[in-house]
């Protein structure tokens, strides 16, 4: 299909829709322990009378509609409602804390707020006051409703209702509506996670995200007969490419699992061919396997250790571009048989066509392991401003220290600082409502993305990492804290780590061990520990943590090995701060609130007191005292 | 709380009148009366001792009063068996959680439905026409009632035994509610769990009082002072086996030999919160 400047993503919605009608399955929801289907006829008609009844409301042109709640159909269909309605779509991640709703909703003049039931309404009542430009809050789950009597307050039934009054009083205006539409109207206002400042909102147009899933797919084909599982926040652009670019220019099925928890089994049963997911998502997943492993008998460790021998070398011959001799190939499709198809059974990646991963660094450690496998994991690089990516690997021309190429109808260059740059028609706007800022990111159309990289000798980009956090070693060579981190991350032990040492004599690290793997690990070592904060020091923990670093400086040059480290008491949590919501480490914001910790780092100190409060998600505080030892890393 | 259930204050669907119970010289009930509307959560307290358990154990049949009547929707009930009172619409879960390790979640809670099945052992064998609709009934029952409500999706194929304490709780309030009864008693639900935890079922028993589909008359023994206080209708005071008030909760709290008796002993009851 071609995109043109007049297209629109409700026209699109409406073609498909009335293309497949009651013959092909749209969605499918696991609701009740069963995959309910949702045919593309009564995913129109939902769509259709909740555009009407938002209308109805009052709804004018260019009006935000806000969502927020878990992935599920009702909040795709609230979304197209908005957007065939001529409003503008905003998304928010599920987990926002009070201010951070606020604060968008109040900042993106949100009229329409759509959540999912009772915890998001229970949100939108108390920010309700301080947001005088939202006017309805719409839900759809009837849970514990029962006794919510506030005015502003709907069920998306009641809106259903006043879109079908409408629609019998006049119905060709839905129609109307649609064919109003043109391409370059604003669609999606989608807000950056921010890992300096408060979030910024984008702002993109129809024509921008239909020529991003376009040229997209003009690499890596999708077909109206693949299935998709739609289960990472709405509010990351990633999952709005593949369910809105992607999905409704091919038509594939999406997927909704049953909850957050059940994702990952749903995942397994769908068996999706296409998959997007950031690297925290795949780290979990080799994370999964690693302590599976030792948890099982001699026989399975053997077999495992065995298909990962081959595995690897087949791996790296294709990453060189070299063929593979036949014995290999044999032993391949033994290893294939024994254990692999089993294993990538269990993480659901058994179909997976293409997988992707952006968003953040991923280890080249993490990437090797998925090749390994056989699962065609690729990198892809690109940003809310460029309506998801602008670069990827090419099938059969896959560098794990690279992103890969520049997706058609696109350009990048390396400005002479060294800051990544990208132009097509996928760039965005604008931001909403700060012209400042968008001056400093577009320049000429030049999308100016704050990040440092290099075209390397195959034409593959090279993301170094963010600008700002570029170190510079002792020696005075560049180098990428992000690397080193990611590197520490694929031990199974190690769930967050933050390296510094920019500009000083060596460079540190602080550790946050993962609760779960340690405490499983403790149990069996029978190390008694009653809290995250007890078991990151004991003294075999550090011992422990000391191997894995050693292991991640292995083959690094002197200056960028870290020399000292530090257990911290906590994980780093979103909801603190030290985190955006896509898992992003905030450094500025952890460089201040740890200031102790890093001092003692580049001291002689073997011990730093921690003296601080706590509070909590629910406004309780608790005082914590303690003492964290600091261990040196021999060479 | 908004909406309260609409009460009958003469409905009562539990009826205990002058109930004595003795081991021995141990007299752990003595000349009880208590009264339960229906549609109401009328919460026991009292100190370690006091009879409580006791007292619930009268209830549904495990030990048999030696004076007194227990009388359930107006009928006298006291030589039935647990599984006739069961059959009554009589459920209730346990203070230590009895639950069938090796089971899962979803066969605990099919347990708990078993008195609802009508067909037979050969029928059901044959699971044909009447049999498999009837199965599909209870299904749908179990799927959209119970694990939607519970939240407990995730682990509905996990042997229970495997769980952490806090979801084996959870299991057993939905073994219960599989019964679909009229009268709950919840034998402490809230000990041994966490905060969230708390928070949890707490709303979950609002949730089966007074919820449409629901409407579950609740009689809770729990020690969370906080908890019952917050969900309670009327509050019933026990202490060595005799009964000290029967009131709502602002006459229980205000009720001097209550202070004196229970919550005077701050420390030992004091509420999480």
């Amino acid at each position: 299909m071609e995109i043109t400047e007049e297209l629109t993503i409700p026209r699109l919605f409406y073609e498909k829709a009335t293309f497949y009608g009651d013959e092909k399955v749209a969605m499918r929801e696991k609701e009740f322990g069963i995959w309910r289907p949702i045919t593309w006829q009564e995913y129109l008609d939902k769509v259709k009378y909740i555009a009407l009844g938002l209308i109805k409301l009052g709804l004018k042109p260019e009006d935000k509609v806000s969502m927020i709640g878990d992935n599920r159909p009702e909040g795709l269909m609230a979304e197209m409602g908005a957007l065939c309605a001529k409003g503008i779509g905003v998304w928010l991640f599920q987990d926002c804390l009070m201010e951070e709703v606020k604060y968008i909703i109040d900042h993106s003049d949100t009229r329409f707020l759509f959540g999912e039931g009772q915890e998001e309404v229970d949100k939108a009542i108390s920010i309700f006051h301080e947001c005088p430009k939202l006017e309805k809050v719409i839900w759809d789950d009837p849970k514990g409703m029962r006794n919510y009597d506030q005015d502003f307050l709907m069920s998306l039934d009641e809106v259903i209702a006043l879109g079908k009054t409408l629609d019998s009083e006049q119905p060709n205006l839905f129609k109307e509506l649609i064919d109003q539409g043109h391409g370059k109207d604003v669609a999606l206002l989608f807000y950056t996670s921010g890992t300096t400042a408060l979030p910024k909102g984008a702002l993109l147009t129809h024509y921008n995200m239909l020529t991003m899933g376009n040229n997209l797919m003009a690499v890596d084909p999708r077909f109206d007969s693949d299935d998709y599982v739609s289960y990472l926040p709405f509010a990351w652009i990633g999952e709005q490419m593949m369910s809105i670019s992607c999905g409704l220019q091919v038509g594939f099925t999406i997927n909704f699992p049953e909850s957050t928890e059940t994702a990952q089994a749903n995942i397994r049963e769908i068996g999706p061919h296409v998959m997007f997911a950031p690297p925290r998502m795949y780290e979990q997943m080799t994370r999964t396997v690693q302590v599976k492993y030792l948890d099982s008998s001699w026989l399975k460790r053997t077999c495992y250790w065995l298909s990962q021998k081959i595995g690897y070398r087949v791996a790296n011959r294709n990453f060189d571009q070299k063929s593979v001799s036949g014995l290999m190939k044999i032993l391949e499709r033994l290893a294939y048989y024994a254990v692999q198809k089993k294993l990538k059974d269990h993480l659901g990646l058994s179909r997976v066509r293409h997988a992707y991963t952006g968003g953040a660094a991923m280890g080249p450690d993490h990437f090797r392991f998925f090749h390994s496998l056989g699962v065609n994991l690729k990198q892809i690089y690109g940003q809310t401003e460029i309506a998801g990516i602008s670069v990827v690997h090419r099938d059969g021309d896959i560098k794990f220290d690279t992103v890969g190429k520049p997706i058609p109808e696109t350009e990048i260059k390396i400005a002479e600082d060294g800051e990544i740059l990208a132009r097509s028609p996928s760039v965005f706007i604008g931001y909403y409502k700060n012209p400042e800022a968008t001056e400093k990111t577009l320049k000429d159309g030049w999308l100016h993305s704050d990040d440092r990289g290099f075209i390397d000798e195959d034409g593959h980009l090279v993301v170094f990492d963010r600008s700002k956090d570029v170190m510079t070693l002792s020696d005075g060579r560049p180098f990428s804290p992000q690397y080193l981190e990611t590197r520490l991350k694929f031990s199974p032990y190690i769930r967050d780590s933050w390296v510094i040492g920019d500009k000083k004599e060596y460079v540190t690290a602080v550790i946050c061990i993962d609760y779960q793997v340690v405490g499983n690990w403790a149990d069996q070592k029978k190390i008694n520990y009653t809290s995250y904060m007890e078991l990151s020091q004991k003294p075999q923990v550090y011992d422990l943590v000391e191997k894995m670093v050693s292991q991640a400086n292995a083959d690094l040059p002197e200056p960028a090995r870290i020399k000292k480290f530090i257990n911290l008491y906590k994980e780093f949590d979103p909801d603190d701060d030290e985190l955006t919501r896509t898992r992003k480490l905030r450094r500025a914001f952890v460089e201040n609130r740890y200031k102790v910790i890093m001092d003692a780092l580049y001291s002689e100190k073997d011990m730093v007191h921690i003296d601080t409060t706590i509070t909590y998600e629910d406004g309780r505080q608790s005082h914590i005292k303690t003492d964290l030892q600091i261990r040196e890393v021999p060479d | 709380m908004g909406e309260t259930n609409k009460k009958n204050d003469t409905d009562f669907i539990l009826e205990l009148e002058d109930l004595h119970m003795e081991f021995g010289k141990v007299k752990a009930l003595q000349g009880i009366d208590l009264k339960i509307r229906r549609g109401e959560i009328h919460s026991v307290i009292g100190p370690n001792g006091a009879g409580k358990t006791v007292m619930m154990n009268c209830i549904n049949g495990l030990y048999y009063p030696q004076k007194g009547t227990i009388k359930y929707e107006g009928k006298k009930i006291n030589r039935l068996r647990p599984y006739q009172r069961a059959a009554l619409g009589m459920a209730r879960t346990f203070q230590k959680v009895e639950v069938f390790g090796g089971m899962t979640v979803l066969d605990n809670i099919r347990l708990g439905r078993h008195i609802h099945y009508k067909s037979g052992i050969l029928s059901g064998s044959w699971y044909k026409g009447k049999t498999a609709r009837e199965e599909l009934e209870h299904r749908r029952f179990i799927e959209e009632e119970i694990i939607d409500l519970l939240e407990i999706e995730s682990i509905r194929h996990k042997p229970v035994g495997m769980l952490p304490y806090g979801l084996q709780k959870r299991v057993e309030l939905g073994r219960a509610l599989a019964l679909e009864p009229k009268l709950l008693i919840l034998d402490e639900p809230l000990a041994g769990l966490n905060l969230e935890e708390v928070e949890d079922m707490a709303r979950f028993i609002l949730d089966i009082n007074e919820e449409k589909r629901w409407k579950i008359t609740c009689l809770l023994v729990e020690h969370d002072m906080g908890v019952v206080m917050d969900l309670s209708d009327r509050v019933f005071v026990l202490n060595f086996g005799i009964m000290i008030i029967d009131g709502t909760s602002a006459e229980v709290q205000n009720h001097p030999e209550v202070i004196k008796a229970y919550l005077g002993e701050e420390d030992l009851y004091a509420t999480r919160r």
